[in-house]
């Protein structure tokens, strides 16, 4: 491995790690929200008792995602400075607007967190959907700078010059509005299919069950929801994406030569030298359709690309078809989670249903990864979209697969550590709260 | 616009040492307190910093943001040649984070706690001591952007006796803060006054590395005597602070008002800052032979800084009446001698 590689991995690496505890620290304060609201307006214990277990739950999540947000903005510095050196002013403005945000959330979580019974339960209440609002506004200001890096805009550049730099159009540029769009639906998705899928196999185990039931049930809204909405804005960013960045699209989907009615390749395994995808199936017609609205127009192709502009074809199709069949999955997942609501009933009470819920616990998570895989490496070689290449960001010190080293074990440890908290939390659901003796 | 963003910059680092040092200070004390005493120091920071901690440590964030987006050569000048003592730092405030999250946050009582206690304590000492080698480097003039072997470039920028005194000293200063801010947290006389001890041991610690932070610098050839008593403001800064030492040890002794402590130590703290800082003003980063980075000729375009410029100030009125509020009503019950 060679510093520029072991560059590109630990960033790839503090990203990945961050995306799990940023995308639960957004959607998580939503879901306490509903139950806590619950709690205000019932007066029925459980809520409460819900409220505070997941509570915990973020608590821990929120500091290892705000520990982990304030390495990477140190790190886009560490590793990338030429990068940074000509981007900061450029696409800045989103980051210190989410200083504000991310500052506010810290600070109404500190009122949510230790306000039970010391505040007006209203206004305590409100502090606990501020902390979810900030959140996601700097979720969203965040993916804003990234799509930033995939549709440059706000400055003119000339002979290697940024001139003329306009941070606010820079913010909205191009790509951040089906990019926010895409990751937020995501968040929510992600998280509560696997918050979703634990209460479900804690009441296939049959412990706490109704605490369990009804965390279940506002979690699982939340996931289905999102799960049906997914798809229309994967299609808004697909469209998005042919237009400003044909390779990432050719990549994602293995498409290498421009022809009429281009196919969309479900599967399939990229051979890159002979280019061609072995082993997939194709659908003739549908890709032009799906990019361009009908069977006939063609699809460039990545025979439109030069080859030293070309994203590694392999990973992100990969990633991509992991993504969308995740989402596929999770998807059918809902629908049958719907049906369940608002005609069948008694499937709500059907092992398979919880069963299938399990299975999906991880689902979101993936999906998300790999979302995220497609648009970073798709976006290679490139830093700044068709203005910097990441191999000329890259810091000039030497010795960065040892700092990669590092940082992979500390991440390791780090989530051990937390899936290790997780798991005594659930444990001690019934110990730390009277749930016995609460049935309906 | 230029100077609202160097007043934030500045107010930023400054509100980052008092506030998030005495946080750090907080793991320092626990460090520095002998074994039965330990848990009652650690309740009683728990109470006092748990709902505010998260909202210290924004300060380095907006300090950082301000680094990157309104002045990136200084930004990438400085995670370029002091990457090793920044990523120590981040190591360390990733492990004091989480450790003081996850020991308050495990379900289960049991050996794991002894596992976060020290981490957390550890770590509390190592991210200020790294803080304050990267802030001695930054204007020791070690920085050698020409060079090219590994070490003169990368290790030697910030590996030398005076940006060590510094890092020690810094971490005096953040126990000394913690102490001082504990006093007024704790209920009973006899852990009262263990931590009026506490404040003291730590200032004549900070007094004490003060000085060996002179000496070494007078021996590596850095002007530091010059910088602070060069120009009438560093001379009344220091003078102001030194003034203030000596109504804070008599207000220790006497029990005078908490609050008026706490002032008096956040005062002492912002004349060493502005002795230090307003030296060299505008310049930030002293880099060998003389050259240096300036704030005002290695600012961002105009349109940068205005946008900056206004994103703190729109930031501002929507943190500081939220982040008032939380401290006043965390603290309303404290601060009092006599309950």
């Amino acid at each position: 491995m060679n510093d520029f590689i072991a560059a590109r991995s630990q960033m790839g690496l503090s990203l990945g790690f961050h995306i799990v505890f940023s995308c639960i620290g957004m959607v998580m304060p939503f879901f306490m929200a509903v139950a806590h609201f619950y709690w205000l307006r019932t007066n029925n214990i459980v809520y409460k008792n819900i409220t505070k277990a997941w509570s915990k739950g973020v608590a821990i999540f929120f500091a290892t995602g705000a520990v982990s947000g304030t390495v990477l903005s140190f790190e886009l510095g560490l590793l990338w400075p030429e990068f940074m050196k000509h981007a900061g002013p450029i696409f800045g403005m989103p980051f210190s607007l989410e200083g504000t945000a991310f500052f506010i959330e810290a600070i109404a979580l500190g009122f949510f967190l230790y306000g039970w019974d010391r505040f007006n339960k209203w206004f305590h209440w409100i502090t606990g959907v501020v902390v979810g609002i900030s959140g996601l506004v700097s979720g969203i200001l965040v993916v804003a700078a990234n799509a930033w890096m995939n549709s440059p805009a706000g400055f003119d550049f000339v002979n290697g010059q940024y001139l003329n730099i306009d941070p606010i159009k820079a913010m909205f540029n191009d790509a951040w509005f089906s990019q926010a769009l895409h990751m937020c639906i995501a968040a929510f998705s992600a998280t509560g299919f696997a918050v979703a899928g634990i209460h479900a196999l804690m009441i296939l185990k049959k412990q706490n069950v109704y605490f369990h039931t009804q965390s279940f049930r506002i979690a699982a809204v939340f996931a289905c929801v999102a799960a049906l909405l997914q798809p229309l804005s994967g299609d808004i960013s697909a469209k998005d994406v042919s237009k400003r960045q044909p390779a990432k699209l050719a990549a994602m989907e293995a498409h290498f030569h421009t022809e009429p009615a281009s196919s969309l390749v479900i599967g399939g395994i990229p051979d890159v030298e002979a280019q061609k995808v072995n082993y997939g199936l194709q659908i003739p017609g549908l890709l032009s359709l799906m990019v361009h609205g009908d069977f006939k127009t063609p699809v460039d192709g990545l025979d439109k690309i030069p080859v030293e502009n070309q994203p590694p074809v392999s990973i992100t199709h990969y990633a991509f078809q992991i993504m969308v069949g995740l989402g596929m999955v999770m998807l059918l997942i809902a629908v049958c989670y719907f049906i369940a609501i608002l005609k069948k009933k008694s499937w709500l009470s059907r092992q398979w249903l919880l069963r299938m819920f399990v299975i999906a616990t991880p689902m979101g998570f993936i999906a998300v990864e790999a979302g995220w895989t497609v648009t970073e490496v798709g976006r290679q070689p490139w830093i700044i979209n068709g203005i910097m290449r990441t191999a000329d960001a890259v810091t000039p010190m030497p010795g960065i697969v040892y700092s990669f080293y590092i940082f992979t074990a500390m991440y390791i440890s780090l989530s051990l550590i937390v899936t290790f908290l997780l798991y005594r939390q659930i444990k001690m659901v019934d110990k730390i709260y009277d749930v016995k003796n609460q049935a309906v | 616009m230029i100077y609202v963003v160097i007043v934030y910059l500045w107010a930023a680092i400054l509100l980052y040492i008092l506030l998030g040092g005495a946080d750090f200070g907080a793991g320092i004390i626990e460090l520095f307190t002998s074994e039965k005493n330990k848990q009652h120091t650690r309740t009683t920071m728990y109470k006092a910093i748990a709902p505010i901690w998260e909202a210290n440590h924004m300060w380095l964030i907006i300090a950082i943001v301000v680094l990157f987006v309104g002045f990136p050569d200084i930004y990438t000048t400085i995670s370029t040649h002091l990457h090793i003592p920044l990523v120590i730092m981040l190591f360390g405030i990733i492990a004091r984070g989480t450790a003081f999250t996850f020991r308050n946050y495990d379900a289960v009582i049991d050996n794991m706690q002894k596992v976060y206690n020290k981490i957390f304590v550890y770590s509390s000492f190592i991210t200020p001591f790294f803080l304050g080698v990267i802030a001695a480097s930054a204007v020791s003039g070690r920085i050698d952007p020409d060079a090219h072997d590994f070490l003169s470039a990368y290790v030697f920028s910030w590996l030398n006796w005076f940006s060590v005194a510094v890092g020690f000293f810094t971490v005096a200063i953040c126990g000394f803060l913690a102490a001082i801010f504990i006093i007024g947290e704790t209920e009973d006389e006899h852990n009262r006054k263990r931590f009026i001890r506490k404040a003291k041991q730590m200032n004549i610690a900070a007094v004490v590395f003060g000085a060996i932070v002179f000496l070494v610098a007078h021996s590596e050839g850095i002007p530091l005597d010059n910088w602070l008593f060069g120009n009438a403001v560093g001379i009344i800064a220091i003078t102001a602070a030194s003034l203030s030492l000596v109504l804070l040890w008599y207000l220790l002794l006497k029990k005078g008002k908490v609050i008026i402590i706490r002032v008096l130590a956040g005062f002492q703290v912002t004349m060493i800052l502005l002795a230090i800082t307003l030296r060299h003003y505008p310049n930030i980063v002293i880099m060998k032979g003389g050259r240096y980075l300036s704030l005002m000729e290695h600012a961002g375009q105009d349109k940068a800084i205005y946008s900056l410029g206004m994103a703190l100030l729109l930031g501002s009125i929507l943190i500081l009446p939220a982040l008032f509020y939380l401290l006043y009503s965390f603290n309303k019950n404290t601060g009092k001698w006599h309950e």
